[in-house]
């Protein structure tokens, strides 16, 4: 019996979320007294599999099969459901993401297994079911989960948990999967890849974010420089998104992305309840704001009362010169 | 064109949360719920709109909970719905909502699933692709604009790290988020109409529970705010190094 994980590389490296995947199983396959074994596209650069050793799988499995390579999601739910087979898995991971949503989902029917999506905590073991906790009501409360069925299915937010790399090596193994029988699925007629140089906002440590107290598209630039200087990701609230201001995907909140980052900080932005939804789960909230009644000091770690204009560019300095200093 | 609309209920945002019966149960007493937004304004307008654009068709709400949750199917209704079915059961979780529609969804022809992105309670993000599996059809999943053209479906849809413009043979499920559409309000005569606009009400079956929550916890409130001098933007930097310790 083996915890299985399902595990991507993207830009030359496994991705973050793979990495907390694979180390949120083998915190499980202690719990559980057996391996992890993590399950990643053949094809990926070998030079990165040992990454995954280091994250605490003892074996990666190479999944081969005709129509993975397109990505069809269900040949990968089939391929999983067979990897499973072979590995005894009755507990598989995945990283809430994309291909939690669409291969996770259908794996969930083909191995009738409960899911609880979305983990923000290790979970405890209970007789045969496993405890798990989700965020619930918009981060308002969470939820403990009991999983009572024999296979159980974990999607993890991404950046609940922080990534560990120890020493530990991992087997490697091509395993042939059947997919064969999985229908022809959706074709993809073009791809718009995001060119940043930035991490995407669901696995960003540090968010600079902004809000209708910047006023215009064009007054950015400060906000951009801090970002800059952070190596953070920029993001913003939705009326700004809804007015072509910054990008849809920047927009954060309730019908936005969500995010966990270890640093948000809020610029010119009220603090709404839809909006804290998105980012209440963050370690740390930053607000400037230049009405000291504005909600959103009621949910802020620290807070500044000032013009964003006037903010921006000091509080820009301050870290630049933070970071001369720690060279 | 037959059209399968998913539609969940939730607490609105700004209601208070509370837990009964030991932190175990949900508190409905009191709270306000509404259509889960992803489900109104995206799923449900573009369904409304491809069959308008067609000029035939229907457009069927589907919704798994109990009888008091009547109200909320009335206003998907009132937006333009043809017609309703509620599953008589209280959800147990996404595999069991997934389960229930589908028994219903098999044999009645549709040409297109439609749902929300997530539901904005405990945003799963799963019964789209569980409806997909059981129903062995293609799956688009986030999308933010979808066509039709003949039994071809052509959709944008976000992807980690970017979009893509994708195409899949109907039928197919496909769940929608900002972008699809614009939201409708629905006016006096859609809501004169939904009073007689029929929900049919289909028992449960063969229903697995999977999972259950074993119990709630209320979120803790942050430590008071820590304000700082704006003229000593040193200071901040200071604290998130030495005492947040996220930079
Ligand atoms: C169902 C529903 C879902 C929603 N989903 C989302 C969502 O996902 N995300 C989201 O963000 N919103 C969402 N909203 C909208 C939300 O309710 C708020 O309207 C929105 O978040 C407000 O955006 P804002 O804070 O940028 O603007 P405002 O509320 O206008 O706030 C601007 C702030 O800037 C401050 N300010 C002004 N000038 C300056 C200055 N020079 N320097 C510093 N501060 C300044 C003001 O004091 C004010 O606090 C949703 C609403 C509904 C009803
Ligand atoms: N009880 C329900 N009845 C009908 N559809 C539902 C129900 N719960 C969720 N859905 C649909 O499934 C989508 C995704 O929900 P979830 O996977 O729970 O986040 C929602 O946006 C709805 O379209």
């Amino acid at each position: 019996m083996a915890v299985l994980v399902y595990t991507e590389a993207a830009k030359g490296k496994i991705r973050k979320t793979s990495l907390e995947a694979v180390n949120y199983a083998s915190h499980i396959a202690q719990l559980l007294g057996t391996t992890v074994t993590a399950a990643i596209a053949a094809g990926t650069d070998a030079a990165l599999l040992p990454e995954l050793g280091k994250a605490g799988a003892t074996k990666v499995l190479t999944l081969a099969g005709d129509k993975l390579a397109s990505g069809n999601d269900a040949a990968w739910a089939m391929a999983l459901e067979q990897a499973a087979a072979a590995e005894n898995a009755d507990v598989v991971i995945f990283s809430h993401d994309l291909s939690a949503k669409t291969i996770a989902s259908r794996l969930a029917v083909r191995l009738k297994a409960g899911i609880v999506a979305g983990a923000v905590e290790y979970p405890t073991v209970n007789g045969t079911a496993l405890h798990v906790r989700k965020n619930a009501f918009s981060g308002k409360a969470t939820a403990v989960y009991a999983m009572h069925s024999a296979k159980k299915i974990i999607t993890l937010l991404p950046n609940s948990f922080q990534v560990k790399l120890g020493e530990g090596t991992a087997t490697v193994e091509a395993f042939n999967a059947n997919v064969d029988a999985a229908p022809a699925g959706i074709v993809v007629k073009e791809r718009k890849t995001r060119e940043t140089t930035t991490v995407p906002l669901p696995e960003a440590e540090l968010v600079v974010s902004g809000g209708r107290g910047l006023k215009a598209a064009e007054n950015w630039g400060p906000l951009e420089e801090l970002a800059t200087v952070l190596g953070a990701t920029t993001a913003c609230s939705r009326p700004i998104s809804d007015m072509g201001w910054r990008p849809h995907h920047e927009h954060v909140g309730q019908t936005g992305v969500a995010i966990r980052p270890n640093l948000y900080i809020a610029v010119g932005i009220s603090g709404a309840i839809q909006h804290l939804a998105g980012v209440n789960g963050s370690k740390i909230i930053v607000v400037i704001n230049n009405d000291k009644e504005a909600p959103f000091f009621k949910a802020a770690d620290y807070g500044v009362i000032g013009d964003a204009f006037d903010i921006l560019p000091r509080l820009t300095e301050a870290v630049k010169k933070f970071k001369a200093s720690q060279h | 064109m037959k059209i399968l609309v998913c539609v969940s209920n939730v607490p609105d945002t700004t209601t208070k949360i509370a837990f009964t019966n030991d932190n175990t149960e949900f508190n409905k007493q009191g709270v306000q719920f509404i259509l889960n937004p992803y489900d109104e304004w995206y799923a449900l307008v573009r369904a409304l709109e491809l069959k308008e654009a067609k000029g035939s068709g229907s457009v069927t709400l589907i919704h798994v909970g109990p009888a008091e949750n009547d109200a909320v199917i009335r206003k998907g209704l009132a937006i333009g719905a043809d017609d309703a079915v509620r599953i008589d059961a209280e959800p147990a979780d996404a595999y069991f909502v997934a389960e229930q529609v589908a028994a219903y969804a098999k044999d009645k022809g549709f040409d297109l699933i439609m749902t929300g992105k997530e539901t904005i309670s405990y945003n799963s993000s799963m019964v789209g692709g569980m409806l997909a599996e059981l129903l062995a059809l293609p799956y688009i999943s986030l999308a933010t604009k979808l066509d039709l053209s003949g039994t071809t479906a052509t959709a944008e849809q976000d992807v980690d790290g970017g979009t893509q413009v994708v195409e899949c043979q109907l039928p197919a499920v496909i769940s929608c988020q900002k972008g699809m559409a614009e939201a409708r309000i629905p006016n006096m005569r859609g809501i004169t109409q939904s009073r007689t606009k029929p929900i049919a009400v289909v028992p449960v079956s063969g229903a697995s529970t999977l999972t259950s929550v074993a119990g709630y916890t209320p979120a803790e409130g942050r430590k008071a705010v820590k304000m700082i001098d704006p003229a000593n933007m040193d200071e901040l930097v200071q604290l998130l190094h030495n005492e947040a310790k996220v930079i």
